[in-house]
């Protein structure tokens, strides 16, 4: 009989419990745990390490300006570096032990499509703050998953538009990619779209060399052989600097026009090994001296304290942080204005992220209802400047989201072979004039 | 395939394995001479690596000939190996002579994992290159294919000094007739007096310099990236265990013969480069499960 009436009394005030939770608002946190996840170690740190300081920086400012809504922001911060499990787990602790409600994750688009279902059935929101595969939110709807940046077909469909406006009689291809999901994915995207526009070109060889690759020398004697009109390669990092070392040291990027799809992020590094001539693409709306915001002083105070304090110039994955982190506090400005003020349910917040647009260091970022973030793409050639000890862009080019996204619902790889070559001159492409001499 | 490709993917492929050799044969000697799967090669080969960058770096700043990196290298490379080597063998190493192989592997991975965050700890994440030397001097055309006097000559130049040295310390030298002493015996030839403590020293100082000096010349036309030594020494273990563990000849030709099997499947297979030092591997063992050049228990260097 005792047993009975504790039973009941549990019941009841189970019940209660959840009338409560359905009701009311989610109560003010003492403070906004923020988990990120970014490569600490590996051969990626050379993204991670700048987007982690670059988060640690602007969430600094955010606190010094009182926090969001009120709320101060802490990070934590998970290695993607340790692989799929074990970053999993890291990411369940934080969200279920640690009491992290947002996350910003992740830079590898491999990490992204294992966080993405699991953030969503955790209930717990996720910006995507660097990985652009475009089929995580192609192939199903999420509703807690967003992304702040552009994605695969943005960044290549652009791509494929700056190198033919640039170089529009070239007649054969080939390629160096890294051997992995984006090297391929990003090449299946590339060449379906210039296909559509170039339907003669000749593919002359596809080259994938493994991840982490230390010798290019065998890949610089064949392309060396071959002659391509265009060498197109979107890898990055040590892979990236050490293929154009080993190629400029012999010579290849005299012979044919190299096109570096994440450039942008080995142009300091490299130095003056990179010639003039060489496209350069910046995965998305980022760069130093951006076009737009070279002379605005809040732009050029952050890349002037970001240098202070890392001695690099910034690289895109700065520039994606800053817009995954003004992502969160529109979403958070937006949520707390339709509660009336009050603390918003993780819900709220999803929803208002949907919607939402907010400028990180450079344009506007809109994020669309499937939660794909509508972002500039900008491109350009490199050129010496004396100012630095290495290449700037010259004759840069920037390509309107609406142009180069595909629109809601549609998969991405078919949208792009409907597409019409009137676009690689559409009016809406905005294009910066050649300096004319080296200040 | 014609002629022409033939001869420019045997040029590429014994540049590569020649650079192959250079670490492989490193951890071939301690495992010859200690019987020890050294796992922390791979960060002498990494360190080795980074700091010949650093050192190219100040030659830079200082605005020296970049010649004297050829100098400097073989320093760096016998600075790694004496403090490194030489700290991790008196520390580490020493206590586990004649352990379970399980755990030799065990320690000998924890200090690489160690070494690893200690790179990061002193070089960051950001990639680190230093190719004055390789710029300086110069390219030579083969066929109308311009490739570097550094990869051409210098690299596998080095392999084979390299190569005939050892040949020639183990066989003609005191010091080298103690080491293959203590390889075929340790107890042995301490009853016939020989300082087996302070072979055993040496002999893992020398095969860390020469993961060191493998690293130095890598680093000339190689980004250096944080987790390059797990790269280096899975490749190079397969290239030990081609040859049979302990063959400094045996290294060598499978160092060239995995080079060349890389740089014809580029040109003929591409998809199958990365597979291509496993395969040999594999091959190799399935028909010589003691490797191409061991021979019955006798000797192992």
């Amino acid at each position: 009989m005792k047993r009975c009436v504790l039973t009941r009394l549990l019941g009841a005030s189970l019940l209660a419990l959840g009338a409560v939770a359905a009701h009311a608002q989610a109560p003010k946190p003492g403070e906004l745990k923020v988990g990120i996840t970014t490569f600490l170690t590996g051969p990626a740190s050379v993204f991670g390490l700048p987007a982690k300081a670059a988060a640690e920086m602007i969430i600094e400012d955010i606190n010094a300006k009182g926090g969001i809504g009120g709320v101060k922001v802490v990070p934590m911060f998970i290695d993607e570096g340790v692989g799929g499990d074990r970053m999993l787990s890291e990411y369940r602790r934080l969200v279920q032990e640690q009491g992290v409600r947002v996350m910003l994750a992740s830079i590898s688009s491999g990490s992204c499509n294992i966080l993405a279902p699991v953030a969503e059935d955790l209930k717990v929101v996720n910006i995507m703050y660097d990985c652009s595969a475009q089929r995580i939110l192609e192939d199903r709807r999420y509703q807690y998953v967003v992304r702040s940046h552009g994605n695969t077909t943005s960044e290549h469909l652009s791509s494929v538009l700056y190198l033919l406006r640039t170089k529009p009689d070239f007649k054969t291809i080939a390629v160096v990619n890294q051997d992995y999901a984006h090297g391929r994915d990003s090449w299946e995207m590339f060449i379906t779209a210039l296909k559509v526009f170039k339907p003669d070109v000749k593919v002359v060889a596809e080259l994938f060399p493994k991840f982490g690759a230390t010798d290019f020398s065998t890949e610089v004697s064949r392309l060396q052989a071959l002659r391509p009109d265009v060498v197109l390669s979107t890898s990055w990092g040590g892979d990236l600097d050490t293929f154009i070392r080993q190629a400029a040291q012999r010579g290849l990027l005299r012979n044919s026009t190299f096109m570096l799809s994440l450039g942008e992020s080995s142009l300091e590094r490299l130095g003056n090994t990179l010639p003039e001539g060489v496209i350069i693409g910046a995965r998305g709306d980022h760069y130093f001296l951006h076009p737009q915001f070279k002379d605005d002083p809040q732009f050029q105070s952050f890349v002037k304290r970001f240098k202070e304090r890392t001695g690099k110039y910034p690289i895109y994955p700065v520039f994606h942080m800053a817009q995954a982190l003004s992502a969160l506090q529109a979403g958070y400005d937006i949520a707390l204005k339709q509660n009336g003020g009050a603390w918003p349910t993780d819900e709220q917040l999803a929803a208002a992220l949907h919607g939402s647009d907010s400028a990180g260091l450079t344009n506007k970022v809109l994020i669309r209802e499937d939660g794909q973030g509508m972002e500039w793409q900008l491109w350009g050639v490199t050129k010496k400047d004396p100012a630095y000890n290495f290449p700037v862009l010259d004759r840069m080019a920037m390509y309107p989201p609406e142009l180069v996204t595909a629109p809601v619902g549609q998969n991405s790889l078919e949208w792009v072979q409907s597409l019409k070559p009137s676009i690689i001159n559409d009016p809406s492409i905005l294009t910066f004039p050649a300096s004319t001499s080296a200040k | 395939m014609d002629s022409q490709t033939v001869l420019l993917a045997v040029l590429d492929g014994l540049s590569y394995g020649a650079l192959l050799f250079l670490v492989a044969v490193g951890i071939t000697i301690i495992f010859g001479v200690m019987n020890i799967v050294n796992m922390a090669h791979g960060s002498m080969f990494a360190i080795g690596g980074y700091l010949a960058a650093t050192v190219g770096g100040w030659l830079l700043a200082a605005s020296l000939s970049p010649y004297w990196a050829a100098v400097l290298l073989p320093v760096v490379a016998v600075v790694v190996g004496v403090v490194l080597g030489g700290l991790l063998e008196s520390l580490l190493i020493r206590r586990i002579y004649g352990k379970d192989p399980v755990l030799q592997l065990l320690v000998t991975f924890a200090a690489f994992m160690i070494f690893e965050d200690l790179q990061r700890l002193v070089w960051g994440g950001q990639p680190y290159s230093s190719s004055e030397l390789v710029s300086a001097l110069g390219v030579i055309d083969v066929l109308g294919i311009s490739y570097t006097t550094y990869q051409l000559l210098v690299v596998p130049g080095t392999a084979l000094l390299v190569f005939f040295a050892l040949r020639l310390a183990l066989r003609r030298t005191l010091v080298g007739k103690q080491v293959m002493a203590v390889a075929h015996h340790r107890e042995v030839s301490t009853t016939l007096g020989i300082n087996v403590r302070r072979v055993c020293l040496f002999t893992f100082m020398a095969g860390s310099a020469l993961g060191a000096l493998g690293g130095a010349m890598s680093v000339q036309t190689t980004s250096w990236v944080l987790g390059i030594g797990a790269e280096m020494i899975v490749l190079s273990f397969a290239v030990a265990a081609t040859a049979g563990l302990g063959q400094i000849e045996g290294a060598l030709v499978a160092a060239v013969l995995i080079g060349l099997a890389r740089s014809f499947s580029v040109y003929l297979l591409p998809e199958l480069e990365v597979l291509m030092p496993y395969i040999i591997m594999t091959l190799v063992l399935l028909f010589r499960p003691q490797g191409l050049f061991s021979v019955a228990q006798a000797r192992r260097v």
